[in-house]
């Protein structure tokens, strides 16, 4: 099957000497809900940046469904669409006009532009806007404007770079759910986030980018298989004065109602619940401390010691 | 893309631009009217009588067409500069940018905003001056292409500016520093003739000169300068800037890193 991107030894080094990619190779398959990861200034924003041809890269090969964005640009293009991640349409327009030009630009004759801004207006929950001005919208409103906006020419790639920022979570959740819709429907969807759990939940495959190197490039069940650890925090029924001493997991009293638990990856759960018992320990309920994608997440990235 | 396809981005562009400079018409219709009734008003009823003839013909007749093609000119200058600076300013040119839309469709698609606007301030400020002159057309082809050619050749050169704009200021200096002066020293008010040899070879540098008196032989018939050096130099300034734009977008010059 012909990758949705292939990314091969991609450089970039900005006019100020910045070595923003030192040589990355990703593949994304068609059809996947992809995560690209990585802290602020990793180089996530200049891969996209690239993919779209904002950025001009120094070296390396972009094929974006089989196309060389270099040798057939026109093509490659039409295959994508971007969500960036700063808002970047003219405040003084309607949603309605945004849309209408976007699909103008994509060669989309009027009146298929109108049924498709009908369509992904409405999807967006934006129909009752179309004829505001965009700079009236709530930040919210504004970035599905820019969802809706992406799809106006139905991509086949679309890259969302933090989609989600600055979104609450209800509008966020509906958000989810149309991404998961648009891709079960075919489209291939590369997501940068900051929200972990938005990956965990969405992505299949992820790769994170640090320093300007790819620093980890598997599927999103082989990278939470990596966590070694992980820290359950337990609500009890009853207080207690002191975590249990014998047995062999460690355990942190951090109020009489509240033990947090470092359990092994290889440790059954069960067997914890069950010890708990016996001791006259019961939990009313349990939650894990922090997400198991940040842990692993920030074990990658605060190794850096790339070469 | 197919050229249909072409054909629909560029008349996108041109229809975007349209709707933008009609919808702030208080901005960029209404001023060039008002000033062009002040024109006509100070140096064409209040002092021109005084003046008497220029090159056989009344003050007034004599600088309608210079007046009328210098609105078109700031027009047309104006239009492609703000919007498409503008449009770096907002980062919405992104939304070009990364569609698959060639780099000539782009730039023809902002040229013609700027003719659009350059024809539509020229139709109402020749209607202003009906209110202050017999106006007469001499030759009314000439007229309709200096107006065209003028307008091209002033939005290509509000583009370049644009694109090499990195703040509202450098949007201004030009039309301030360059294009008013070479506009006023154009033979708006004067014919060249009145110069001495020194001044009026220098005044053969400023190709607004070439424009307005080819202008003036649409409504008058007279010209300081032959006809055809006027299309001539035009069309070279047309083609160089045309080039330089479409290489400063190959580029990526000022909108891409």
């Amino acid at each position: 099957m012909t990758p949705a991107l292939e990314i091969i030894s991609l450089t970039k080094i900005y006019k100020n000497g910045t070595h923003a990619l030192k040589g990355i190779d990703l593949q994304v398959k068609e059809g996947d809900f992809f995560a690209l990861l990585g802290p602020n200034g990793a180089g996530k924003s200049t891969v996209i940046g690239i993919l779209c041809s904002l950025i001009n890269k120094t070296s390396g090969v972009v094929r974006i469904n089989n196309i060389d964005i270099e040798k057939d640009f026109q093509v490659a293009k039409s295959f994508l669409g971007v969500v960036p991640q700063e808002f970047n349409f003219n405040v003084f327009e309607t949603p309605w006009q945004i849309l209408i030009n976007q699909a103008g630009y994509y060669g989309i004759p009027k009146e298929l532009a109108k049924q498709r801004a009908e369509k992904y207006l409405s999807q967006m929950g934006l129909w009752s806007k179309r004829d505001e001005r965009t700079r009236e919208l709530s930040g919210g409103m504004k970035r599905r404007l820019m969802i809706a906006r992406s799809l106006v020419h139905e991509p086949r790639v679309l890259i969302l770079d933090e989609p989600t920022a600055g979104v609450d979570i209800e509008i966020r959740h509906s958000m989810w759910a149309f991404l998961k819709q648009i891709n079960a429907e075919g489209t291939t969807i590369i997501l940068t986030t900051h929200y972990l759990e938005e990956a965990e939940n969405l992505c299949r495959n992820i790769a994170i980018i640090d320093q300007g190197y790819l620093v980890e490039n598997t599927s999103m069940r082989t990278l939470l298989r990596q966590v070694p650890m992980e820290i359950f925090v337990l609500d009890l029924e009853h207080p207690i004065d002191q975590a249990p001493l014998d047995l062999n997991i460690k355990m942190t009293l951090v109020d009489n109602y509240t033990l947090e638990v470092e359990l092994p990856e290889t440790q059954n759960i069960n067997y914890l619940y069950k010890e708990l018992s016996n001791r006259g320990i019961y939990v009313r309920s349990m939650r894990n401390k922090s997400n198991r994608l940040e842990q692993r997440f920030m074990t990658l990235v605060d190794q850096k010691n790339y070469t | 893309m197919t050229a249909k396809e072409q054909l629909v981005a560029f008349f996108t562009i041109v229809n975007k631009e349209f709707t933008r400079f009609l919808r702030i018409w208080q901005q960029t219709i209404l001023p060039p009217v008002i000033t062009t009734f002040l024109y006509f008003v100070i140096f064409g009823n209040l002092i021109g009588p005084r003046i008497g003839l220029m090159d056989g013909f009344d003050y007034i007749d004599f600088i309608v067409p210079g007046i009328i093609l210098m609105q078109v000119i700031t027009s047309s200058y104006a239009n492609v500069v703000s919007s498409f600076f503008g449009a770096k300013f907002q980062n919405s040119i992104e939304e070009i940018l990364v569609s698959p839309t060639p780099n000539y469709v782009i730039l023809l698609g902002y040229m013609m905003g700027g003719v659009a606007r350059g024809i539509i301030v020229g139709l109402i400020v020749t209607v202003v001056s009906l209110l202050f002159s017999d106006l007469k057309i001499h030759n009314p082809g000439v007229l309709m292409s200096v107006v065209i050619l003028t307008s091209v050749l002033f939005s290509l050169g509000g583009f370049t500016n644009a694109v090499f704009a990195k703040s509202f200021d450098d949007v201004s200096i030009v039309p301030t520093f360059v294009l008013t002066p070479l506009t006023y020293l154009g033979g708006i008010f004067y014919s060249i003739n009145l110069l001495p040899n020194f001044w009026q070879n220098i005044s053969m540098g400023n190709p607004i000169l070439y424009m307005i008196n080819a202008f003036r032989f649409g409504f008058l018939g007279i010209s300081d300068i032959s006809l055809w050096i006027s299309y001539l130099i035009v069309l070279i300034f047309i083609i160089t800037l045309f080039t330089i734009n479409l290489s400063l977008l190959h580029r990526g010059y000022g909108i891409r890193t």
